[in-house]
């Protein structure tokens, strides 16, 4: 057992996979998937990983199992460095390390009985677990054992993604990835998974990294949160501190663009354009083309690192809201912004 | 209130079946509402409700022989229902105008943009080409496309996204329709890009003053967006009325359930209380209340009897619902939803 309350250690992180570009794919460009990113997952909490499409945030779950090689950068889970192990000399640690799919439908071999399909993690890692084993976990995650024989297009999307819940709990594993769990389900039926796995955590001690692309899902299940916006980290900290004071205007403005329930008006921070190419991103900060507190010959020329804004609270950024919540007019009002007086533009002015 | 003059749409008793070799699929049932000018409806409900169904049943684009569809849907004093397929064809796509879920899906990888656009301006008028060129170029700019006139000869996969789904609204938008249907308009968006394009839906009811029909799942995108508000579950309507009042005071437990199971953004909440059990399968729909083996709140009549759509007795100001409950009952339950637990103060 190691004693270090991180059970996975990721510094300068780095994933770049090549594309081909032109006619008889003769240019090669990267594609920046993940850039430069450490993060500490500790031990027993749940790391939210929060972002747009194309953000980074399933390459980064996929080379924390180690799925992805990355680029460069190391990579520790529980003390040992993964980042450069033979698949031979991780497949020790992969037991540890399980993960749960977004689709329930295609994460599910047709063709395999649900207790084949629990049971496989035993098989492949020679570990005992009969069908009693696998009787348990069904009733573990709320079905019962006479499902054993069954086949999964008999079952529902919310009990599919029990199936696979499981699945991923047979070899009691440390760390649970979770990419985009509930995101295929209805919302009577995500609230029935999510406590679910919340209880689950309690119960075996599992320590979990959540990535969702839902705001308010993130906040019922994260206790800390990172923000990734094209493959880099913006924000990280405590889920608290950052819902109720976010610090980097990305944050600020994906929050406020979350349609909620309420009636009462709320200021929109309304960012122009869309999310650039991830083949050719910005310079310096990547956020600064969209940016409504935009500095000129700064934002463009520096890149800003994670720095400490607030207790266990981190932000990349160079000009960070000072409080919140701000309207839209008073994010552009930062002192010097170049964009201040700049209407924002209606479409997708800054898309490839 | 809006006068008749205002009505667009009035669609009574709309019934689909869906004839299976595993027996009938009752898709949607007995369905009744009404669209005015300036209107937004919200159809909220989980998949396989019947919310989608019911809007394809509407702009008549159900395969007519492998369903069978009742019922009255009445627009500008004609039942679609029963108008010849011409008759149909020169409404469906002029007066009324759908927007799908995926703008992947929806245009055409082969043609350029401004050419699909163009193409819909001639499908319901004589113009010429450039005419029709012309008329794209001028909606792309309209629905927010910077360089129109460029982007207009890019092909989809040069879109964005976002940027898609605005060429879509484009194409809806090319004979002046009196009526938008939307459906999950943004579900396959970022967050971002789903508020530009709400805001955008917004803007063109309100200047080409129509009624437009939004689709979802998701009752924040309804509760920002919505003035009249339908909660669908198992094929029927569960509630149905202004969007304020079902949002401060919902009355179906339904609606309960689907409020206390939505994870807030505003807070943590100690706990989500999600409804038990899984939606019915339409092939055989629970007897009585469609709701009631998932719902805690049941008492005798509901396996049984099945609770019409009605205002209650005692509250002629409240909306309508389906459900057995007395009003006190639903006052008092309905109170506790109210938004003020979702913290409005943020």
């Amino acid at each position: 057992m190691n004693a270090s309350e991180n059970l996975v250690e990721i510094e300068h992180l780095t994933k770049r996979f090549a594309v081909k570009q032109g006619v008889f794919a003769r240019g090669r460009a990267e594609v920046h998937a993940v850039e430069d990113i450490s993060l500490n997952v500790r031990r027993g909490e749940t790391l939210g990983i929060v972002g747009e499409s194309g953000c980074g945030k399933s390459t980064t779950a996929r080379l924390i199992l180690r799925l992805l090689e990355p680029t460069s950068g190391t990579l520790r889970f529980d003390g040992h460095d993964i980042s450069k192990l033979s698949q031979r000399a991780l497949r020790p640690l992969r037991r540890e390390m399980q993960m749960i799919f977004q689709d329930p439908y295609s994460s599910l071999n047709p063709r395999k009985t649900v207790g084949q399909i629990i049971g496989a993690p035993f098989a492949i890692h020679h570990a005992k677990g009969g069908r009693e084993r696998v009787e348990e976990l069904l009733e573990t995650v709320g079905l019962s054992p006479e499902h054993y024989n069954r086949y999964p297009h008999e079952f529902s999307g919310g009990q599919r993604q029990r199936i696979g819940v499981a699945r991923a709990l047979a070899l009691s594993p440390k760390l649970i990835v979770c990419d985009e769990p509930v995101s295929a389900l209805d919302v009577s039926i995500q609230a029935q998974i999510l406590n679910l796995l919340r209880n689950l955590q309690t119960e075996f001690n599992l320590t979990y990294v959540f990535i969702s692309h839902d705001l308010s899902v993130i906040r019922q299940i994260a206790d800390r949160i990172a923000v990734m916006y094209l493959g880099h980290i913006v924000e990280l900290g405590d889920s608290e501190s950052i819902y109720e004071s976010p610090k980097h205007p990305y944050t600020a403005a994906l929050l406020s663009a979350v349609p909620r329930p309420t009636t009462g008006g709320r200021q929109r921070i309304v960012l122009s354009g869309d999310v650039p190419s991830p083949v050719s991103p910005p310079a310096a900060c990547v956020f600064h083309p969209r940016c409504p507190r935009f500095h000129e010959g700064h934002c463009d020329v520096e890149t800003p690192l994670l720095r400490e804004l607030g207790p266990r609270h981190e932000a990349a950024c160079h000009y960070p809201l000072e409080r919140w919540p701000m309207s839209d007019a008073e994010v552009r009002q930062a002192e010097g912004a170049t964009r201040a007086d700049k209407p924002h533009l209606q479409g997708a002015a800054h898309d490839a | 209130m809006s006068s008749s003059h205002d009505l667009l749409l009035d669609v009574r008793g709309l019934t689909v079946r869906f004839p299976t070799p595993d027996g009938v699929v009752q898709a949607v049932s007995d369905v009744s509402f009404t669209l005015s000018r300036g209107e937004t409806l919200g159809v909220v409900g989980e998949s396989g409700s019947g919310k989608s169904v019911s809007n394809l049943a509407i702009m008549g684009l159900l395969n007519q022989q492998r369903t069978a569809i009742s019922g009255e849907v009445e627009f500008m004093g004609r039942n679609l229902l029963t108008l010849p397929p011409d008759e149909l064809r020169k409404i469906r796509g002029k007066d009324i105008a759908m927007v799908f879920q995926d703008p992947f899906a929806c245009l055409h990888p082969m043609y350029r943009v401004g050419w699909q656009i163009a193409e819909a301006v001639t499908a319901h008028a004589s113009v010429g080409k450039k005419a029709a060129w012309a008329r794209a170029v001028e909606l792309l700019d309209h629905v927010g496309i910077p360089n129109a006139k460029s982007r207009a000869r890019d092909f989809p996969h040069q879109f964005s996204g976002g940027m898609r789904q605005r060429a879509m609204i484009a194409m809806a938008l090319v004979h002046n329709p009196s009526i938008l249907i939307c459906d999950e308009p943004t579900t396959a968006l970022d967050v971002t890009v789903q508020a530009q394009i709400l805001e955008l839906i917004e803007a063109v009811k309100r200047e080409f003053d129509i009624g437009v029909i939004l689709v979802t799942h998701d009752l924040g995108v309804i509760a920002e967006t919505a003035t009249t508000v339908m909660v669908m579950y198992a094929g029927r309507i569960m509630e149905y009325g202004p969007a304020q009042q079902i949002f401060e005071r919902p009355q179906h437990p339904y609606a309960w359930g689907l409020l206390d199971s939505m994870p807030s953004v505003e807070k943590r909440l100690s706990a989500l209380v999600p409804i038990e059990g899984a939606p019915p399968s339409l092939l055989s729909p629970p007897s009585g209340c469609p709701f009631h083996p998932r719902c805690r709140y049941r008492f005798e009549p509901c396996p049984t009897e099945r609770p019409p759509l009605a205002v209650p007795t005692q509250a002629p100001d409240a909306h309508a619902d389906a459900c057995h409950l007395s009003w006190e009952a639903k006052q008092r339950e309905g109170g506790k939803r109210s938004i003020a637990r979702l913290g409005d103060a943020a």
